[in-house]
């Protein structure tokens, strides 16, 4: 299965955005996501980027304010996962300019149309951040 | 660019946001969020409520469930906006949808038929979106509806659809694999596809098919060694480039693939050997992406047969990784390691003190992994040492779910293991004391009888120390507060077996020391159980020595406890201790014979002692007994129910699947070969099936390997450590002498022994600083005692001499290997760039760490004191959002100077645009950074027209929370 959710959560522990690639409850994913963000908070910079969490892998980056966390299973990549956290913000800040915070909040949707254009089923399926950003900008025109 | 034209949002939706995003607590959000459901409550059910307004409530809803509330209320205007003409309020609707629902939700069924209409959609738009919803939301039953369409669209003109309908089948196959196994061969034919997206995508479904069944796929082999050449070529858009490496996700996929298509099949492996070999080589080592490609090389080298010069490499990119400061690094070179050493054994030994420090390191997911690879190299020479480790690791953990790993990890290998069974008994105590609760009961189980069976030998004497040895450490444990309760029963059965077996102690003691247990744990019935049946063998066994028994006045009140207990079970144990008190010494010894538990009870199943019983009764004139199985009419109520349940059966729903259409015959793709055409892999013609089927069937024969593979892997685990001249000069070495070694060897001896090791582990003058402590814990770890035993028969002061020159050896014949791998590398005939830098870097190495130039980049928040002081070969990396957060004014005076050391961490972070790759102090930056100030600049423009937009809306960055601000790239 790969990749089992992505969140992006600031340092207050607020949730910015949240795909599970598997189904839990509300109360599930609030506990989930209060126990990973204290876990990470709790970590230097020094230290490796990722934690085990239950049976997950998380891996994690910080960019400015917010925590970028993807949770994989065993067989995943811990290196390239952290790399593909930086491509996800690279190419929203290709597309948004100079991504920051607020620009994922007022534009939930589309920072999950592209999480949805990269990520399938919980693999990674595009990396070519044209391929990822032209349905998104045929949409923009579109409406 | 997205954010122009005022955002298209309504005063109230910016409203909300600003809320959420000033929020300074949970409470505060979950207050302001309350009050949002209230208006969306109210709102939403307004009539003729405008789409774009629609819109903006769906995404509101979205909020309101994002931040842990319910918002099921507004999920049916969800599924109507899926409905919508509009594409983009459509694909929101979509969105929506596929954030709130599972699979098996009530509402799906009102989705399915706008799913089925979309797909036939001709806007390719429409198309995707809704093969999207289809990924997550088809579930098993609806599989059938959707699927002709799914198949078809596998065909579609655009990539984008063609991609997305790949993983429809995938997600299919994930769900029930069942109803698209007549589909399968459709991935393979994908795998041809012109556009390297859809290749790319198809590449996570084969993963998964060939984890399934490895042979089916062997075919593939050079195929896939083909894309991985193609694409490390460079072959592929530069719009797959990521940090200068050539589609490095696809790579890695590739390199997976591969490992598992290799695993244990020399054939295979060999048509993948020069592949992996020119990506290593290839691989930028700088940078992050650089190093996860590498990582990956090492894990399929490790997984495939094993190659010697493969091997070597994957051994040099594990020192760097070991050698590195970042901890990222460090993590995957233990990662890495872990793996190759069931291959090579002897790599292990030279980075013994770099995963000394790991173990010892404060990071505890660097610990975990480095417990993992201690995990895998245990044997019985170093079981101790370890075990201990991981025992003292878990007492201090709270997290459960880890530390019932790690305890099982401690019993597993102290089972297979221990060199004494004193030492496994104290281990499990440990354990016991610690995790009880979370180990196997299983395990209890096993600790009792290894107790009671002893060595399994002739040799009684040993076999009563032993067990007087847990009697006595079990009564010191035992009034130490809270055990487990598992331990608890592991002590009360073994009190009770052997408690007053060596006359140490007197019955009186034990049975004192039982209900004390029992009542400090009044609540466990299962406690109470054991303890009681403790109780009835001492009293037994007393009654039967001819001892006058007398039951303490405690002991007393527990029986009398028992006897009126809700337990069935409990009240029978006490029933029968009562009877057995009441015995002579004969019938006593009979019912409880003294260490029987592990005489075998004969049962006789016939009940042959009650046959003249029954011949008595049916002379008497009683029914005789039928077999059931022999008996026969209606009247039977057994034979009358299972009727009943054929009937049930008969009319219930059928779970079993209808039968499969017949399934069409696999197509197979023929093996690669190299064609001039533009395309990736030449497509099969249908021509070459026959030819196919020929190849498939002589494939299972490579199988046989497999099991050898096998072998291979347990030969890794028990073989012994250091290098084979070690190892055949002093071949055995007792277990019991290394705590000796340990305790007993003088100072000088570990010096020493850090000098010649440290020699062969790194040239320069590191040894100084290694404490002995760590030299002990290296030396008893890594086999490093084998050398010590041969010191300390031959006497101490000629050790040095013995033992310096054969290190240098070693270290010499290293630095040949090392040597004539750069002659090597050298005389390559396109000079790649990346080459180029490999060798440079490798000089260099120490100097110089990508990572930590990464890491500090994002500690933004340390640095903006820094920040008023405009200085601009400040070291840190100065924000400019947060100076723009500060005042305007600030922006226009001081903005322009930061910007250059801005742009120098653009390059760092997108270091996509230039070729040179940036190094600090090495004096290139300052060539890059006009360029990089280029691009940078439009964005600086564009970031402060996004502020100036945000103020007018009301929203300002000197408000509560100016981080909302902060530009995420630095």
């Amino acid at each position: 299965m790969g990749i089992r959710f992505i969140l992006m959560v600031n340092k207050q522990g607020q949730t910015r955005l949240a795909q599970y690639y598997e189904y839990l409850t509300i109360e599930e994913r609030r506990a989930l996501e209060g126990e990973i963000v204290r876990k990470c908070l709790a970590r230097t910079e020094q230290q490796c980027s990722f934690v085990e969490h239950r049976n997950y892998k998380i891996v994690y980056r910080r960019y400015a304010s917010l925590f970028f966390l993807v949770g994989v299973d065993n067989e995943e990549n811990e290196l390239a996962i952290l790399e593909f956290i930086h491509l996800l913000v690279e190419t929203m800040d290709r597309h948004f300019g100079n991504v920051c915070e607020l620009d994922i909040m007022f534009h939930l949707e589309k920072a999950h149309f592209m999480l949805e254009e990269m990520v399938m089923n919980g693999c990674i399926v595009e990396t070519s951040k044209s391929n990822i950003l032209g349905p998104i900008q045929l949409l923009e025109k579109a409406s | 660019m997205g954010s122009q034209g005022g955002f298209g949002q309504s005063k109230e939706f910016l409203d909300l946001i600003k809320s959420i995003g000033e929020a300074r607590s949970k409470a505060e959000e979950d207050r302001i969020v309350l009050h949002e459901i209230e208006t969306l409550k109210r709102r939403i059910t307004e009539p003729d409520i405008p789409k774009r307004k629609m819109k903006e409530y769906i995404i509101r809803l979205v909020y309101v469930e994002m931040l842990g509330h319910d918002a099921s209320f507004g999920y049916i205007h969800a599924v109507k906006m899926t409905h919508d003409d509009n594409i983009h309020l459509k694909r929101t609707g979509y969105l929506a949808v596929t954030l709130f629902l599972n699979e098996d939700h009530d509402l799906i069924i009102l989705i399915v038929n706008t799913i089925q209409k979309d797909l036939k959609s001709d806007n390719y738009l429409v198309v995707c979106a809704a093969l999207n919803v289809v990924c997550k939301l088809i579930n098993e039953e609806t599989i059938p509806a959707v699927l002709p369409q799914v198949v078809e669209l596998l065909g579609h003109q655009k990539e984008a659809v063609r991609k997305k309908a790949v993983m429809a089948l995938h997600r299919f196959y994930q769900r029930a694999p069942s109803s698209v196994n007549h589909l399968i061969s459709n991935f393979r034919k994908k795998l041809c596809d012109n556009d390297p997206g859809v290749m790319g995508a198809t590449l996570c479904p084969l993963y998964d098919l060939i984890t399934i069944d490895v042979n089916a796929y062997k075919d593939l082999v050079a195929s896939f060694a083909s894309i991985l050449k193609q694409v490390a070529e460079r072959r592929l858009p530069k719009s797959y480039d990521y940090h200068q490496m050539p589609a490095p996700f696809i790579q890695i996929k590739l390199l997976k693939i591969l490992a598992l298509l290799g695993s244990g099949d020399k054939k295979a492996s060999e048509q993948m050997y020069t592949i992996i070999g020119d990506i290593m080589r290839k691989c930028d080592s700088t940078s992050n992406i650089g190093n996860a490609v590498l990582y990956e090389c090492i894990c399929c080298i490790s997984s495939i047969h094993p190659n010697p010069k493969l091997l070597e490499s994957a051994a040099d990119a594990i020192a760097k990784f070991l050698k590195s400061d970042s901890h990222n690094l460090k993590y995957l070179g233990i990662d890495a390691l872990g793996r190759l050493i069931k291959l090579s054994p002897e790599i292990a030994e030279q980075h013994q003190l770099a995963v000394i420090d790991c173990l010892e390191d404060p990071d505890d997911t660097l610990k975990r992994k480095t417990f993992e690879l201690l995990y895998k190299m245990t044997k019985s020479s170093n079981v101790e040492v370890i075990v201990d480790r991981m025992i003292d690791y878990m007492i201090n953990i709270n997290d459960s779910h880890y530390k019932t790993e790690i305890a099982s990890r401690c019993v597993e290998l102290a089972e297979q293991f221990a060199p004494s069974n004193q030492w496994f008994i104290q281990t499990m105590n440990r354990v016991f004391e610690h995790a009880g609760d979370l180990v196997n009961p299983k395990v209890a189980h096993n600790l009792m009888r290894l107790i009671a069976e002893g060595f399994g030998e002739e040799d009684d004497t040993a076999d009563s120390q032993l067990r007087s040895s847990a009697v006595e450490s079990y009564l010191r444990i035992v009034v130490e507060p809270k055990l487990p309760s598992t331990f608890l029963q592991v002590i009360c059965w073994v009190l009770g077996e052997y408690g007053t077996a060596d006359g140490k102690y007197s019955a009186s003691y034990i049975t004192g020391k039982l209900c004390d247990v029992a009542e400090a744990y009044s609540t466990d019935d299962t406690v109470k159980a054991y303890a009681i049946s403790a109780l009835m063998k001492i009293y037994s066994f007393e009654i039967a020595a001819g001892r006058k028994v007398d039951v303490l006045p405690e002991c007393q009140s527990f029986i009398e406890e028992l006897l009126a207990s809700h337990s069935t079970d409990l009240q029978q144990r006490a029933y029968e201790l009562q009877a057995i008190l009441g015995l002579d010494a004969n019938v006593a010894t009979n019912i409880m014979p003294m260490d029987a538990s592990c005489e075998d009870i004969e049962i006789d199943r016939s009940l042959s002692f009650l046959n003249s019983y029954v011949q008595q009764s049916i002379e008497k004139g009683a029914q005789p007994y039928i077999p059931e199985g022999e008996r026969s009419g209606m009247t039977d109520v057994s034979s009358f129910r299972s009727q009943e349940l054929h009937e049930v059966s008969s009319h219930a729903l059928r779970f079993e699947a209808y039968e499969l259409p017949k399934p069409v015959m696999p197509s197979r793709v023929s093996p690669i070969e190299q064609s001039s055409s533009n395309e990736l892999v030449p497509a099969p013609e249908p021509s070459y099936h026959a030819e196919m089927h020929q190849v498939a069937s002589s494939v299972p024969s490579v199988s046989d390997t497999g099991s050898l593979e096998l072998k291979l892997k347990l030969d890794g685990v028990q073989r012994k450590w250091g290098r084979p001249t070690y190892s055949s000069a002093a071949p055995s070495t007792s277990n019991a002498d290394i705590p000796k070694i340990q305790n007993g060897a003088p100072q000088l001896d570990a010096v020493s022994s850090s000098s010649s090791k440290a020699v062969s582990y790194d040239s320069r003058r590191q040894q100084v600083e290694i404490s002995a402590e760590k030299q002990k814990l290296a030396a008893s770890l890594f086999g490093g005692t084998s050398k010590s035993h041969k010191r300390q028969s031959s006497g101490s002061q000629k050790v040095p001499k013995t033992n310096i020159p054969a290190a240098e050896k070693s270290h010499v014949a290293k630095n040949a290997t090392s040597d004539t791998a750069v002659l090597e590398r050298t005389p390559q005939p396109p000079p790649d760039l990346l080459d180029l830098d490999e060798s440079t870097v490798s000089s260099s190495a120490q100097s110089l760490d990508p990572f930590k130039q990464l890491e500090g980049l994002l500690d933004l928040n340390q640095d903006t004191s820094t920040l008023t002081t405009s200085d601009a070969s400040a070291s840190g990396a100065p924000d400019v959002m947060s100076l723009y957060g500060e005042t305007t004014l600030n922006v226009q005076s001081g903005g322009v100077p930061n910007l250059l050391p801005a742009g120098r961490d653009e390059a760092n972070l997108l270091s996509g645009l230039a070729g040179t790759p940036n190094r600090d102090g090495h004096g290139e930056n300052t060539v890059t950074n006009p360029t990089q100030q280029l691009n940078k600049g439009p964005n600086a423009k564009e970031s402060l027209e996004k502020d100036a937009l945000v103020r007018q809306l009301g929203v300002t960055p000197t408000g509560q929370n100016p981080n909302l601000f902060r530009d995420l790239l630095g």
